[in-house]
């Protein structure tokens, strides 16, 4: 079997890509029904589809039909900014277009009878030069207010990632308090700004969280920074944006926005180290296996640093950087062959572990809570 | 109106004379067919090459479309699809989007201008079988599997740490045809300001001579950059030199700065020529001048001009500072404005004219709708905190296929249409070109259009694969059943264009009723282009004069015969057009095949890193270039003067700055020098990154071997300029003292530059200081040797009589050249020498 075939194979059989439930039927335009039959093979009601076309060109994304990835989900301070100031871009840009082609259709068909070479300077300079002037400047002066102030603020929360080819270190350091090793999942408190310091370890990465605010690179030998202030509690898709090699397309990581003192629970648990069964099969060969050379379990196998720490791997939603559910069954296919899954992957297969090996395993990490 | 008293032609001379000028311009037939150099055969292999090319990168976007359609989809590995979209927009770029422009330039050029040929018609054929060789080559790759899958930008680190020959085979593969690039912006640049016909004043010139001009200066500054990017990036790959390595001094964004100080420019390097074909047919299709000549050429020169501020729009996600943010905002949305003039002129003179409904207008119509949407997103995303979100996600997708299709191809097409009896003597179809426009434009907005949303919905761009459950489904099928669409309305065109002659209208003389001095050619059109060279007084000589043709016809112009067997056309001075020279320019040969092949030779096997053969190669392709120089240029008339008619009689050599030949080298060295700033760019970035730079743990060359080295090459270059001015006086034994001791000089002078690094053990590997410094005596060592290979030629010239007092072109030219590398010199070391005294 092909690499191809056998990543299809996987995929499919590890069924939906991480997403809550509710997003899971979805379809916005009755004009494309024919195409997205044809293209997945599942029904909707033209009723339900047209639902989805007005609701996706409401500005403030009408609830019910949330996109975990989408901009205009407006779950961010920042991205609400950005979505008015699209809309304002948008309006603007469709009228001036209206304009100018209606104008240009307008000459061809000779509706302006025989204008003077005078009235057409003065078309020239007014059209081409003066109002876009002006409206740009306008235009200008709305962007600049909305760039970033940075002012240095130590009672921020700073949460570090590290990007590396296809997944994400990550590491909370509050105010106050001991920092918390994490990997391919981002929590943050809603209504409080949080400042990402981004860095790569090996190739450009961009880490971007669309339905909370723009994108930042993660440049090798540089740290970046951005500031994000989450306002809606849920579960949302981040991913990586700039290109950076075979896997590109399957670099994500789950964001989940908690109300402040929920966060404040959740960092307290991370920061334990996990509760470990080692009496447990499973246990014994995450250290056998030499899984334990890469993956750090925090209170149980602490050296590996290679690879995303596994703490507390089994609460989290997705497995391999964002790309499947967290199952056990994805689990299983995961450690089997890692490349079947993530093209290029750095972690190597475990295919010679008995089926109940890996089942064991799975178990055994689904139970790092 | 007619002249006064006008001689009765005679019509027995005139078919002598066309007799005559069909035998000296007779193209050769048979296999030697390919050895043409004449602009109207180099001009249509350039043009179906390139097509070619963009034919090939349109199936591999019909690729890219397959894949995406459905979510999850395993019709390409993943390496196969990163493959496949860095060879879509490589091959677009470099093989289709400025190529048809040298390729157009080339066959329209001469015969907008009224002139016979190019001035260095063997120049354009080098640089097409440059073209050829190399876009074959970065093509050829995928099919072995081993074609760059950078991206077509190439970011190190990503690109450096790439392990297979792809991204060699893009950075070899891509300088090779930048040569040939630089090579046709030379020939264009001359053509227009050297052969414009007698009486075409500045003011007067075609506006698609304007845009030339425009463009090849453009090229001429944008390009270096990234071919200084190129060797940077080639050294470290091959040499392993840390330019882009954080962990030894290096920086990745260096090589970001350097490719998109090119890449800015290149969107209008782009754009800017196929706007000029707006502004040729709609003033046609108007039936009367453009409205504001003065505006649109003078926005045409802003926009240029404005193009080389905005590069770091493309950065804005790299965390700059607000203030970087600010200003590149701001330039970024100025540019709108120039643009926005030239598309308002358009429309002015649709307004002020009568309009004829036609393929090319209807083409003109579609490329404004497309490429105002293009714009307008455009400003949209220079506003920076849009672009925080817009940035690497399908919505800059959608805009740059609708700047680019809307400004390049469809104007392009509305071009070919108006253009193609010029090329062919045929008309193409009205009733295909309504169908193939409908498709095509259908098709375009079905894929882009969608894409606008596909992005904001949070869609990053260079993804093999998504997910299924994050709403692009439906999207994403759409723009793929669009892709499908435009590539059949393509088709319809590609058929149009091909189908057999049989089948299709001849075109009567001037068909659309142009007024522009082209369309005085006959149809079909002869090898040797124009009957006579025309006098220009007006922009639209045909509008103005209606006995225009019939003067023509009849050879009432300039040059009407080739009496002594000789390829002819004229120069004129580079403001007023008052006639300079006749020049004899070259005929049929294989010459340019050789050094085409053999230079091609030096960078493929470069790619191999198989060195003997590269420097095998090198040495023959330098060999064949020489002996190209000695046979077929500055050649010794027969004559000191020749009468060109209307009682003008001009000489037939030329040196110094009246000659093309030294506007050549003036434009070559531009570019050569704009490369070289690139990498005194690279210098400066790193010393900007780091806190202490040069690093004081690592020595540096001292100041007293690169002062020596100065001195012997400035001896060196002062002996050039004393051997021009000894051979002019007649003093040829001195000149030719001179021409001993300045190469002389100049190898000790390598030797001293060198010697500075070299003597303080610098290991270009150990830091990205050591590695710059070597790559500025790398640069100024090479050109050195040039500098001595044009000395030595000259010598040998003046010892085998090829270089007298009279006939001097060569040494003038050569002085040029040390000119240039006399600056090149002092800024090297003043550099390496003096900036480490004083940071």
């Amino acid at each position: 079997m092909s690499l191809a075939a056998r990543f299809r194979a996987r995929l499919h059989f590890s069924g939906n890509h991480y997403a809550p439930d509710r997003f899971n039927q979805r379809g916005y335009s009755f004009l494309l029904m024919l195409a997205a039959d044809l293209g997945n093979g599942k029904h909707r009601s033209c009723f339900a589809a047209s639902f989805r076309l007005v609701c996706l060109l409401l500005p403030a994304g009408a609830a019910g039909c949330s996109l975990p990835q989408s901009t205009f989900e407006n779950a961010g301070v920042q991205s609400e900014e950005v979505t008015h100031l699209f809309w304002i871009l948008a309006v603007g840009a469709v009228v001036t277009w209206l304009l100018v082609m209606g104008t240009a259709i307008a000459a061809t068909l000779h509706l302006f009878g025989k204008p003077s070479e005078r009235a057409v300077n003065t078309f020239i300079i007014g059209a081409g030069m003066v109002v876009p002037t002006i409206v740009l400047a306008v235009l200008l002066s709305m962007g600049l207010t909305l760039l970033p102030s940075w002012g240095e603020d130590p009672e921020r929360l700073k949460i570090r990632v590290h990007g590396e080819q296809w997944w994400w270190r990550v590491q909370y350091q509050p105010a106050s308090g001991p920092g918390t090793v994490s990997a391919n999942e981002i929590h943050m408190p809603a209504g409080e700004p949080v400042e990402f310091v981004l860095t790569s370890a090996d190739v450009i990465h961009s880490f971007w969280i669309p339905a909370i605010g723009g994108k930042m690179d993660m440049i090798p030998g540089r740290e970046t920074r951005l500031l994000l202030e989450a306002k809606k509690p849920g579960v949302y898709r981040g991913v990586c944006a700039e290109y950076c090699g075979t896997s590109h397309a399957l670099m994500a990581f789950a964001v989940v926005v908690h109300p402040p003192e929920e966060f404040e629970a959740w960092l307290e648990k991370e920061g334990r180290p996990a509760d470990v069964p080692r009496e447990q099969r499973g246990a014994q060969l995450f250290l056998s296996s030499g899984c334990s050379s890469c993956h750090r379990i925090a209170g149980f196998a602490d050296k590996g640093e290679v690879g995303p720490d596994l703490t507390h791997v089994g609460a989290r939603r997705t497995i391999g950087a964002g790309i499947a559910k967290n199952t056990q069954g994805n689990l299983i296919n995961w450690i089997a062959d890692p490349k079947s899954m993530k093209p290029a992957a750095g972690m190597p297969s475990y295919d010679m572990l008995s089926n109940e090996e890996l089942a064991d395993l799975a178990g055994f990490l689904q139970a790092l809570r | 109106m007619t002249e006064p008293g006008p001689q009765p032609i005679d019509e027995d001379l005139k078919a002598e004379q066309e007799r005559r000028l069909a035998e000296v311009w007779a193209t050769p037939r048979g296999w030697r067919y390919w050895s043409a150099v004449n602009n109207s055969e180099v001009g249509i292999w350039y043009m179906m090459t390139a097509f070619g090319f963009m034919l090939f990168a349109g199936v591999l976007g019909l690729l890219i479309r397959v894949q995406l359609a459905v979510p999850e989809n395993d019709f390409l590995s993943a390496d196969t699809y990163n493959q496949v979209f860095t060879l879509h927009g490589t091959a677009m770029m470099f093989l289709f989007a400025v190529p048809i422009f040298e390729a157009v330039a080339i066959l329209l050029l001469p015969a907008l201008l009224g002139a016979r040929d190019l001035p260095f018609p063997r120049l354009s054929a080098f640089g097409y079988w440059c073209f050829l060789i190399g876009g074959v080559f970065v093509c050829g790759s995928i099919f072995f599997d081993a074609a760059p899958s950078g991206g077509w930008f190439m970011y190190p680190p990503l690109s450096t740490r790439d392990g297979g020959i792809g991204a060699d085979i893009w950075l070899l593969g891509l300088s090779f045809i930048e040569v040939a690039s630089i090579a046709a912006a030379v020939e264009l640049i001359v053509g227009v300001l050297k052969c414009r016909p007698p009486g075409m004043h500045l003011n007067l010139t075609p506006l698609y001579g304007w845009y030339v001009l425009i463009v090849g200066a453009m090229i001429l500054f944008a390009f270096p950059p990234l071919i200084a990017g190129d060797l940077l990036f080639e050294l470290e790959r091959a040499f392993d030199w840390p330019f882009f390595d954080v962990s030894r001094g290096g920086d990745p964004l260096l090589w970001q700065h350097l490719f998109w100080i090119f890449g800015h420019p290149e969107v209008y390097i782009v754009f800017l020529p196929s706007i000029a074909m707006l502004a040729m047919l709609v003033p046609t299709f108007a039936q009367r001048p453009i409205a504001g000549y003065s505006w649109i050429v003078l926005s045409a020169i802003g926009t240029g001009f404005i193009s080389f501020g905005l590069w770091v729009h493309h950065m804005f996600t790299t965390g700059l500072p607000s203030i970087s943010l600010g200003f590149f905002s701001a330039a970024s949305e100025a540019v709108a404005i120039p643009t926005g003039i030239q598309i308002f002129v358009f429309i002015a003179t649709i307004m002020l004219g009568k309009v004829v409904r036609s393929v090319p207008m209807l083409y003109a119509l579609g490329a404004l709708a497309i490429f105002v949407a293009g714009g307008l997103t455009g400003v949209m995303v220079a506003v920076a905190p849009f672009d925080f979100q817009a940035h690497d996600s399908y919505f800059v997708v959608a805009h740059l296929h609708y700047t680019l299709f809307g400004g390049m191809l469809f104007p392009l097409v509305a071009g070919l249409y108006y253009y193609f009896p010029i090329a062919t003597g045929y008309m193409l179809s009205h009733r295909l070109g309504i169908w193939s426009f409908w498709l095509m434009f259908a098709g375009f907005n079905i894929a882009f259009l969608p894409m606008h949303l596909t992005g904001l919905l949070g869609m990053p761009r260079r993804v093999f694969t998504y997910a299924a459950d994050l709403g692009w489904n439906e999207l994403n099928m759409t723009s793929s059943v669009g892709a499908f669409i435009f590539a059949a309305g393509f088709l319809v065109f590609v058929y149009d264009v091909l189908r057999p002659k049989g089948e299709r209208d001849r075109a009567k003389r001037n068909p659309w009723n142009g007024g522009t001095v082209e369309w005085v050619l006959n149809m079909p059109p002869e090898p040797w282009g124009a009957r006579c060279v025309p006098k220009i007084e007006s922009r639209y000589p045909l509008w103005d004069d209606p006995d225009y043709i019939r003067k023509y016809d009849e050879g009432r112009f300039y040059l009407p015969d080739a009496v002594e067997g000789k390829r002819e056309t004229i120069t004129t001075t580079v403001l007023d057009a008052k006639p300079v020279q006749c020049l004899r320019v070259a005929g049929p040969t294989w010459i340019t095949h050789v050094a085409a092949a053999t230079l091609a030779g030096v960078f493929i096997f470069a790619t191999f890193h198989w060195w003997q053969l590269t420097i095998l190669s090198g040495a023959a392709s330098l060999a064949a270039v020489l002996y190209w120089l000695w046979t077929g240029t500055a050649r010794h008339p027969e004559k000191d003067e020749k009468d060109i008619g209307l009682g003008v009689t001009v000489p037939l050599y030329v040196s110094g700055s009246s000659s093309t030949g030294w506007w050549a080298m003036f434009i070559t060295m531009t570019g050569d020098l704009t490369a070289f700033l690139g990498l005194v760019f690279g210098y400066f970035f790193f010393w900007t990154i780091h806190p202490d730079f040069p690093p004081a743990e690592i020595p540096g060359p001292g100041w007293i071997w690169p002062l020596t080295a100065f001195l012997l090459l400035g001896a060196s270059w002062a002996l050039t300029i004393g051997a021009r001015s000894w051979n002019r006086a007649g003093r040829r034994l001195a000149a030719r003292l001179a021409l001993v001791a300045g190469p002389l000089l100049a190898v000790a002078g390598i030797a001293a530059l060198a010697a500075g690094p070299y003597s303080h053990n610098m290991d270009p590997t150990l830091h990205s200081y050591p590695a710059i410094v070597w790559a500025l005596v790398l640069w100024a060592g090479a050109h050195t040797a040039a500098g001595i290979v044009m000395q030595l030629y000259c010598l040998a010239g003046s010892l085998a009589g090829k270089l007298t007092p009279k006939y001097d072109a060569d040494i003038c030219n050569v002085t040029l050249y040390w000119h240039f590398h006399g600056f090149t010199i002092l800024v090297t070391t003043l550099i390496i020498g003096g900036f480490p005294l004083v940071s």
